[in-house]
This record gives C-alpha cells, sequence and structure tokens, in this order.
C-alpha cells in the first residue's frame, strides 16, 4: 500500500492522475456531443427527449456517469494541490514579467479549468439537477402512426406525481410520453445572457483541450515520432475547434430560432 | 553616443544572504561598449561599486564560454536573456539598445535558495544526481571500443540530452519552478544507451523522488523550459522520462521469487 501512494503522491503520480481524468473527460464530452446533435433534428425534441430519457433511466449509464462525477471532481482538486505546490515552489514570484515563449492556453490551465468548473455547475444545475430532482420540467406525449410514420406530439399532464415515463400502444398509435427537457433547453437558449455564457464557456474549452489533450500523452510518456503529430492534430482540429464549434451551435442555434419565431 | 556605447539603466535584485530579505536596487551603467559580454559589462559596474567602496554585485560565472553552467541570470523576464540557446556569458549588450533598462533577478525557486544577490544555491540537481545520475562500472580490461553496437540515431539523441550544463535556466523558466527537463535529460542519456540499462529503472525512480523531496513544481508541458535551454534539450526528454517512470511503478516490478 505504501508503495502505491508513494507512486500516486509523487510529482509523476499526481500528473498521471490529472492526465487519466483528463482524457476521460474528452472522450466523454464526444459522446456528449453526439448525443446532443438530436436537438438539431426537427422533431419537436422527441428524439432528444426519449435520448435524455434513455441516459437517466438505463443503469450502465448511471454508472459511467458517476464515474464522470468523480472525474471532474479528481480532475479539479489534483488541479488544485498541484497549483498549491507549484506556487511554494517558487515563494518569491520575479519582477519582470516571464518573456518565456510558451502557449498562452499552457501557461493559463488553471483559469481555462475554473472557467470550465463554473460552467459545468451552472450547465449542470439547469439541466441536470432540474430534470432529475425537480418538477420543473414538463411533460411531453409523442403519438407516432406506425402505419404512416407520422408523429404528433402534446403537451402532458402526468396523472400521479411519481410519473416518470411510459410507452404504450393504443391500436396503431405508439405513445411516449417523457419529460419535455427540450423545451427547458429552448427557452434557456432564447435569453442572450445565457447563451452569451454558453459561448463563452467553449471559447473556455476551446482553449483548455489546445494544450490539455496532447499534454495528457506527454504526461503518460506517450511521445512517438509518428504518432504524437497525430495526437497534437486531433488535439487542436477535433478537440479544439470541432467540438466546441459543435457545441456553441446549439445555444446560438436555439436562440435564433427564439428571435425568428 | 558618438563610440556606439551605450547607458544603461540596471534594476538588480541586491541580497545580503539567504535570510536577510532581498530588494531590487537600480544602478546606471555607463558607457558599455556593445561587444562587451553581459558578465563583462557586470565587472565594469562592480569596479566603480568597488571604487566607490561598495559592495559588488555577486553573480555566479566560471568557464565564460557556455560549456560549464555556472552564470546565470533572469534578464528581463528571460533565463539567460533574450537570445535563444545561449548563456549570459554568451549574450552580448550588442542585443540591448543605449538607453534601456535591464531587469536583473536571480533564478528563483524555493529548491534554489539564494546565497547572496544574483547567486543562488544549486546544489539540489547535484543531491538529484548522487541519487541515480550515473552508471556503475566494474574495473577491469578496456573493452573494445565498437564491442557495443548503439545506432547513430540512438547515440545522437542520448548525446544532445547529455548536452545538459545544469545549469537551472528550465526551473527558472518554468511558471512552476519545475525541474523535469533537467531530470528528464539526465535520465535520458542513460536510459537510451545499453550502458545505462542495468540500473534504468532504478534511476528514474530515485531522481524523480529526489526531484520531488528538493520542492521542485509539477510539469504542466509549457515547453518554457525546452525555448530558454541554453543547449536546446527537447521536451521530447520529460516524455521519455515519464515513460520510464511510469513504467517502472506500474508495470515493471514483477514479483520475484526468493529462494
Amino acid at each position: 500500500m505504501s508503495d502505491f501512494k508513494q507512486t500516486f503522491n509523487s510529482s509523476l503520480g499526481k500528473k498521471l492522475i490529472m492526465a487519466l481524468t483528463g482524457l476521460f473527460l474528452c472522450t466523454f464530452i464526444i459522446v456528449h456531443l453526439g448525443g446532443n446533435l438530436l436537438l438539431f433534428n426537427n422533431d419537436n425534441g422527441y428524439s432528444f427527449n426519449a435520448y435524455a430519457n434513455f441516459l437517466t433511466h438505463f443503469p450502465p449509464i448511471e454508472v459511467i456517469a458517476y464515474i464522470l462525477y468523480i472525474c471532474i471532481l479528481v480532475h479539479a482538486l489534483y488541479a488544485l494541490i498541484l497549483t498549491v505546490k507549484n506556487r511554494k515552489a517558487r515563494p518569491i514570484a520575479y519582477a519582470a514579467s516571464n518573456n518565456s515563449p510558451a502557449t498562452w492556453s499552457s501557461k493559463n490551465m488553471g483559469l481555462l479549468g475554473s472557467v470550465l468548473f463554473l460552467f459545468i455547475v451552472i450547465h449542470m444545475g439547469d439541466f441536470w439537477f432540474k430534470y432529475k430532482y425537480t418538477d420543473s420540467v414538463t411533460f411531453k406525449e409523442y403519438r407516432t402512426n406506425l402505419i404512416t410514420g407520422a408523429t404528433t406530439s402534446a403537451d402532458y399532464t402526468p396523472e400521479y406525481k411519481e410519473f416518470e415515463h411510459s410507452v404504450s400502444n393504443e391500436g396503431n398509435m405508439e405513445v411516449v410520453r417523457v419529460k419535455n427537457l427540450y423545451a427547458t433547453v429552448s427557452k434557456s437558449f432564447s435569453q442572450p445572457w445565457y447563451v452569451a455564457l454558453y459561448v463563452i464557456a467553449m471559447g473556455a474549452l476551446s482553449f483548455h483541450l489546445l494544450h490539455g489533450f496532447q499534454s495528457a500523452f506527454r504526461t503518460v510518456g506517450w511521445i512517438h515520432r509518428k504518432y504524437t503529430p497525430i495526437v497534437e492534430f486531433i488535439g487542436t482540429w477535433f478537440f479544439a475547434v470541432i467540438i466546441p464549434l459543435g457545441f456553441a451551435a446549439m445555444p446560438i442555434f436555439y436562440y435564433i430560432k427564439s428571435i425568428a419565431k | 553616443m558618438s563610440n556606439g556605447n551605450m547607458n544603461l539603466t540596471l534594476k538588480v535584485w541586491r541580497q545580503p544572504n539567504a535570510q536577510t530579505p532581498g530588494k531590487m536596487v537600480t544602478y546606471k551603467a555607463e558607457n558599455i561598449s556593445p561587444d562587451m559580454s553581459f558578465l563583462e559589462m557586470l565587472d565594469v559596474v562592480n569596479e566603480s561599486l568597488i571604487h566607490k567602496g561598495e559592495d559588488p554585485i555577486h553573480f555566479d560565472h566560471d568557464c565564460r564560454e557556455g560549456i560549464c553552467g555556472m552564470c546565470s541570470l533572469y534578464i528581463n523576464g528571460q533565463p539567460h536573456g533574450p537570445k535563444r540557446a545561449i548563456t549570459t556569458c554568451q549574450l552580448h549588450m550588442r542585443s540591448f539598445h543605449d538607453g534601456q533598462t535591464i531587469t536583473i533577478e536571480p533564478w528563483r525557486a524555493a529548491a534554489f535558495p539564494v546565497v547572496k544577490d544574483l547567486a543562488v544555491d544549486r546544489s539540489a540537481f547535484d543531491r538529484i544526481q548522487q541519487a541515480g545520475g550515473y552508471i556503475s562500472v566494474n574495473t577491469g580490461g578496456v573493452p573494445d571500443a565498437n564491442e557495443i553496437a548503439i545506432s547513430k540515431v540512438i547515440a545522437d539523441e542520448a548525446f544532445n540530452s547529455a548536452t545538459c550544463i545544469g545549469c537551472g535556466a528550465c526551473v527558472a523558466a518554468c511558471k512552476n519552478a519545475s525541474a523535469m527537463l533537467f531530470v528528464s535529460a539526465k535520465v535520458s542519456q542513460f536510459a537510451l544507451l545499453p550502458q545505462g540499462q542495468p540500473e534504468r529503472y532504478n534511476r528514474v525512480q530515485a531522481m524523480v523522488a529526489q526531484m520531488d523531496a528538493e520542492g521542485f513544481g509539477n510539469c504542466t508541458n509549457t515547453g518554457a523550459c525546452e525555448a530558454e535551454c541554453p543547449k536546446e534539450i527537447s521536451l521530447t526528454n520529460i516524455g521519455r522520462m515519464n515513460n520510464d517512470y511510469l513504467s517502472a511503478k506500474l508495470f515493471r516490478e514483477q514479483h520475484v521469487h526468493e529462494s
């Protein structure tokens, strides 16, 4: 046990924890973005609401979700511990500002991470918490004609308080009743300040991953003549450009939709 | 000035000893030739201070040709000054202009306590080296020069790592005061070569443990160290050290039957 502790209390061990939790969070946001692309489906939120319902009621996803929350907390906690240690390593600051060439993002990971942590708290409070622990999310009923495939939707008021979701058949009609998170999302994203918050947070995500993704590979010691340039390419174009743009497009899309109405 | 000489304002960290707090003091450096090295400029300033009966500015120096690793100085926010791939003794005053203000500070790190003024105690590096930065060779007959085949690529890489002069610019440049570039260069120069293999995994663990014990910060891969290193030691060394350390800690310690 002491060997184990020694490994993970060493500078490199702590960095390994940062890298591995960070990389797990990177894989998560791919899935998160992929699922949320359903918000662009023009189906009155049917696919998105069904997806949200699946995520909150499928046990393996629940397990992964708790691993995810732990990863976020551990990543933030170790960042804090390492930052305190790094500050202690230089008790007297330089009078002249550091002119050594290093990328802006690499020098501001703590600031970017703090912005992201704050964002995650607000984001989860607004959707995850409301969805799971309050009655503020309304219900929607989707009726699909199994012969024609046409779907109609209507607001639905549950008959009892504990109602969560139901799928039933009425003749040729498939009736799906789920929480209407889609309505919560479109309502939130009709507020300009909320859209601005999301876009700023995605800017922070971009710069955080611009350095973080490739840095994690260096920390775990995977440096390779052929593969490191590929890792750097993926970190830049996929994680720092495509993913943040994809996420930022959602609030912007819904805001434009709300003013176009 | 007509002869091309310069007048400069120096802001220099003065600290009588490790126990007494220091402060920045302003000096005039007058009639400085652009062909002087930075250390020669300080020599001129010190001569005038001695003439005035004041305590000269203490700074480390030895070979003055960029190979010993003794000179330091954090000049205008950069270790070894504004030019790349040189030490302070190789920096010339032509890199500055007449009337410029130059801020000169010691390396700042808890593990490098100030001895006096701009001179810091870098024996933390010596203790890291003593923890494992060597190979154990039994004496005996001289082996044939080409007995052990080493590819040119590997030999070059090991030599590149071995060019580290241990000046500490990497620590000074790092926003976290991390010594990872130094330690990784010293780990790599042996880890790459056949002679370094027997002690490879014990070496990396011992040197990292000593690095942590000295109170250096943690690497965040900003690359400031690589950019400021007078010997252009590559950041790749840090990745290589991480790889060796983690494989030593997580994979290499197989159970051995004790008889």
